[in-house]
């Protein structure tokens, strides 16, 4: 079952990179889809349960808007502290316990944190992240847990 | 001047902004710690906008889906660098920078 979702999606992209639909493409496009997929199908869907995975994209595709969102947010934020001749920064370091329980959790997170206002993660691990915060205000509002709790929900009951 | 080439003229010019505040923060900022922040995330969103505005110049097409593989991977990529480079700083002992100093 994974070896054919896996076929698919492989001749899925061939066919986008390709963008021709000529005899001899499609043909080495099915050849070297199958080749790719009976290598690496176990690392690339494995085991997963195929309905929970989908409601996972599905609830990633609801939490991006927001992330985009605050990604805007951040680069207003950062422009406005780099041509400001003050520099009104003081930088500080937090850390918590995000309470997340899959990796994919912990990527997300991590990666969210780095792109939104003033924090940038500096390690992230199950049970401890450590947050570099530009200013006083962005570590506080990191650390009201908006974004955890966000994350927590975009993980769901999924177990590791 | 179509209204498609006006969009994608203000997409890059915005874009090519934030790249240029990118590296004006990088000059200006104390330590590299408050270095990563202008240099992780305009960055992101510069070449996130510049790689929007050729979507938007290049219309439905196969070439736009790519651009936008493209933006993907640099929303996932980027971040992710930076986090690296944080770390490496964590771990080899540097201590950030702070108002006092």
């Amino acid at each position: 079952m994974s070896f054919i979702i896996t076929t698919l999606i492989m001749f899925a992209f061939w066919i986008l990179l390709s963008g021709e639909f000529t005899l001899i493409l499609i043909l080495s496009g099915v050849i070297f889809s199958c080749i790719v997929s009976f290598m690496c199908h176990d690392f690339f869907i494995g085991n997963a349960n195929i309905k929970q995975e989908t409601i996972r994209i599905l609830k990633t595709i609801r939490y991006s808007p927001w992330l985009m969102w605050q990604i805007f947010l951040c680069n207003i934020d950062v422009v406005k502290m780099t041509f400001n001749p003050n520099m009104p920064i003081s930088p500080t370091v937090v850390s918590f316990d995000p309470e997340l329980k899959t990796n994919m959790g912990i990527v997300t997170l991590a990666n969210s944190i780095t792109l939104t206002p003033g924090t940038v993660t500096i390690t992230g691990a199950k049970n401890k992240f450590l947050v570099h915060a530009i200013t006083e205000s962005a570590a506080e509002s990191l650390m009201e847990g908006e974004m955890q709790r966000r994350v927590r929900e975009l993980e769901g009951d999924i177990s590791v | 001047m179509d209204i498609r080439t006006i969009i994608t003229g203000i997409l890059l010019g915005l874009g090519c902004f934030l790249i240029v505040t990118g590296s004006v923060g990088v000059l200006r900022f104390p330590d590299f710690y408050t270095r990563m922040h202008p240099a992780g995330k305009t960055d992101t969103l510069g070449q996130g906008l510049v790689l929007l505005g050729l979507m938007v110049y290049e219309g439905v097409s196969f070439i736009s889906v790519k651009l936008l593989f493209i933006i993907i991977f640099i929303f996932i990529a980027n971040p992710t660098a930076t986090h690296f480079l944080a770390q490496s700083a964590h771990l080899s002992g540097l201590k950030p920078w702070k108002k006092d100093d």
